[in-house]
């Protein structure tokens, strides 16, 4: 027995010690084992950092100086991704409270404005992040297809991003209905008809009896025949699960494709416009290249890199991780100021007997409420799948290469982009003037067919004359970017004008007004 | 050298393909099993958006007519979308659901106003204004004796049909 406590005493350090050594150094240690090989002091230790890193994971390693100017993206791409991530973490605060059931709903979010602390905050935070995704996702598109990054290999990656619109629109409409007041359930009511109205076309002509994919649509959607309980659990289910997977699908297909396609789209001459780099860029290949870049026996020939130094690219880390970083931030701080100064609205309880007069739907849908108020199925259905079959074949249908990576890049440029933007405002207020002020076909001629109605309304017009105008614009310049340019920015215009029109023009029974306190009291 | 080579097989008439190799048939019916499969699952869950049961509220209500309803007032029983005219002896219900886009039309004195897109409709319900599709459909109402009535928000009959009290 005394040996061994002799031998232990004889050792330089007892178990206790041990212990209190390594209690001691165990906060050094488990920040030392969160690196997987340890903190990069050597170049091996570096590198191995490099391989393991999840930023550099996703971006490539090294980020050219052209995609790190403010004006080649203005950030939007990451800021949408930013609103998406606010959404999901606020989502998820307010899932703890939430309950899908038709007037229960509405009270717990009475709760969560009135009673959870913070419940108010973080529901405007979710509120505006939801509205910022919409304008960003529309800004982030106009970006792509201004400067052109549309082009090969990168049309895929435009049609990704078409999925991406959709889904966040779809978002945006199932977060609608769940707080159960009257905005909610009328605009809901009259989504579930737009999906109903193929009746307007298969009625008129005939075959709604045995072809009834309206309302075929419209039960799915609701999962009985008005809104009530089921298409509350419904719109819940989609809002919380599916619209939020298939996003997180299609935006790591999106990033997966950036990369792959090579990072953002830039001028074959980015290298002679950026100038010689300055002289904190960090050089690499200082020699004249002689590495063929080809797969081993897999890929034939060389690649386009060859001959070429990356001296015009820069480390992702930290240039491009700071670019984000801010861009993030700047998103955040955004929807909380919003947050703050403006809350989340929230109308009475929801009333199937009685209207909103006007109802409104959310404001990025009121161009489309203005054209479904000239024919449901037109304005709902037809026009929409117009625009996002266009807007989605754009990359296969213009295939120059002027311009790519520019700003208004290609024939025409800026000066074609103002006349469109002239012409494009033009037309939609003038159709619009003209409907309001004399009316249209059915105030005229009260027994014209409705499948006349139908198909020539001022929507219908007006897509056509944005149409014409393009074709124009194509012969004119004999360019098909000239044409998309075009058409685009006509889009875009009337977007804008029929927004406008109905938010701020339309009040009661949608009857015209110049501001709303014109509106008669009722 | 290769030019001479002859080839071990001799080619087999186009009549007389040759068989398909087992492993490849084996592996090709896994395939299509495989699919067929999946699309039969796939089908069998396309049924499930769709309930044998809607849980829709009951369309059928009686309703007893106020006796002062006037000649041309609507009487809109309260909770339901359908509009009880009365004139003279006969007795007819118009449903207010917009053709359109399904809001709850307004009766007004000259007619019906839809407050969502600005549709508007004559006092028997059809179309004078605005994008809805077709007029407001007269609704089935039946006489129970004094001065009750029942009515199917749920069967449309032709416009003009009354009940005569």
């Amino acid at each position: 027995m005394n040996n061994v406590v002799e031998k232990r005493n004889a050792g330089e350090e007892s178990a206790v010690g041990r212990f209190v050594e390594n209690l001691k150094a165990a906060p050094h240690r488990f920040t030392e084992t969160m690196f997987r090989s340890g903190r990069p002091h050597s170049d091996r230790t570096r590198s191995t950092f490099v391989f393991g890193n999840v930023f550099l994971h996703l971006h490539s390693v090294r980020t050219h100086r052209w995609s790190l100017r403010w004006s080649a993206t203005w950030g939007l791409g990451i800021a949408a991704f930013s609103c998406f991530f606010v959404l999901v973490a606020t989502g998820v605060l307010l899932m703890f409270y939430y309950k899908p059931y038709p007037d229960v709903a509405y009270l717990s979010i009475k709760d969560i404005h009135f009673v959870v602390p913070t419940g108010r905050f973080i529901r405007n935070i979710h509120r505006w992040s939801g509205n910022m995704m919409v304008v960003i996702v529309l800004l982030h598109m106009a970006r792509v297809f201004y400067t052109a990054a549309y082009r090969p290999p990168r049309e895929f990656n435009w049609v990704t991003g078409m999925g991406l619109l959709a889904v966040t629109l779809g978002l945006s409409f199932t977060g609608y209905l769940l707080p159960w007041d009257q905005l909610a359930y009328w605009a809901i009511t009259i989504g579930a008809n737009i999906a109903q109205s193929p009746r307007e076309v298969t009625d008129a002509l005939g075959m709604t009896q045995w072809f009834d994919v309206g309302g075929l649509q419209k039960l799915i959607l609701l999962g009985s025949e008005e809104v009530g309980e089921e298409a509350l659990i419904r719109f819940y289910l989609f809002h919380v699960m599916i619209l939020p997977l298939a996003l997180v699908a299609l935006i790591a297909v999106h990033f997966w494709r950036i990369r792959k396609d090579g990072g953002l789209a830039r001028p074959v001459d980015a290298d002679t416009r950026l100038g010689p780099p300055s002289g904190e860029v960090y050089p690499v290949f200082t020699e004249a290249p002689q590495k063929t870049y080809s797969l081993a026996a897999i890929v034939k020939g060389r690649t386009a890199v060859v001959g070429r130094g990356p001296e015009q690219t820069i480390p992702s880390m930290p240039h491009l991780l700071f670019g984000e970083a801010a861009v993030f931030m700047l998103t955040i701080a955004l929807s909380v100021i919003l947050a703050i100064f403006l809350d989340a609205p929230l109308k009475e309880v929801a009333n199937p007997a009685v209207p909103e007069n006007p109802a409104k739907a959310p404001w990025y849908f009121l161009g489309l409420q203005e054209l479904v108020s000239h024919s449901a199925f037109m304005g709902g259905i037809g026009i929409p799948m117009i625009v996002l079959i266009g807007l989605g074949l754009i990359p296969y249908l213009d295939r120059e290469t002027e311009g790519t990576g520019i700003w208004f890049g290609g024939p025409g440029g800026r000066p074609l982009v103002v006349g469109s933007a002239i012409f494009g405002l033009a037309a939609v207020v003038a159709v619009e003037a003209f409907v309001i002020r004399f009316g249209w076909i059915r105030q005229w001629w009260p027994n014209t067919p409705q499948l006349v109605v139908t198909l020539v309304n001022p929507g219908t017009l007006l897509t056509f004359l944005y149409a014409v105008y393009s074709v124009w614009c194509l012969r004119k310049y004999d360019s098909t970017r000239a044409g998309a340019l075009a058409l685009f920015t006509c889009f875009v215009c009337g977007f804008v004008v029929l927004t406008v029109i109905g938010s701020y023009f339309r009040g009661p029974n949608w009857d015209f007004y110049w501001s709303p306190s014109q509106w008669p009291g009722h | 050298m290769t030019t001479d080579a002859k080839p071990t097989q001799t080619a087999r008439s186009r009549l007389e393909p040759e068989a398909m190799p087992r492993r490849d048939f084996l592996g090709l019916a896994a395939w299509w099993s495989a699919a067929a499969a999946l699309l039969f699952g796939f089908l069998g869950a396309m049924r499930l958006p769709k309930a044998a049961v809607l849980p829709s509220p009951s369309k059928k209500f009686k309703v007893t007519l106020p006796a002062s309803v006037a000649t041309g007032q609507p009487y809109v029983p309260a909770g339901r979308s359908v509009a009880i005219y009365k004139d003279g002896a006969n007795v007819y219900a118009i449903s207010t659901v917009c053709t359109h886009l399904g809001c709850i039309v307004k009766a007004t004195d000259s007619g019906f106003d839809c407050p969502c897109h600005g549709s508007k409709f004559a006092k028997d319900g059809s179309v004078l204004k605005g994008p809805a599709p077709k007029g407001l459909p007269w609704v089935e109402l039946k006489h129970l004796g004094g001065d009750i009535f029942l009515v199917d928000e749920g069967k449309a009959v032709a416009a003009g049909t009354t009940v005569i009290v």
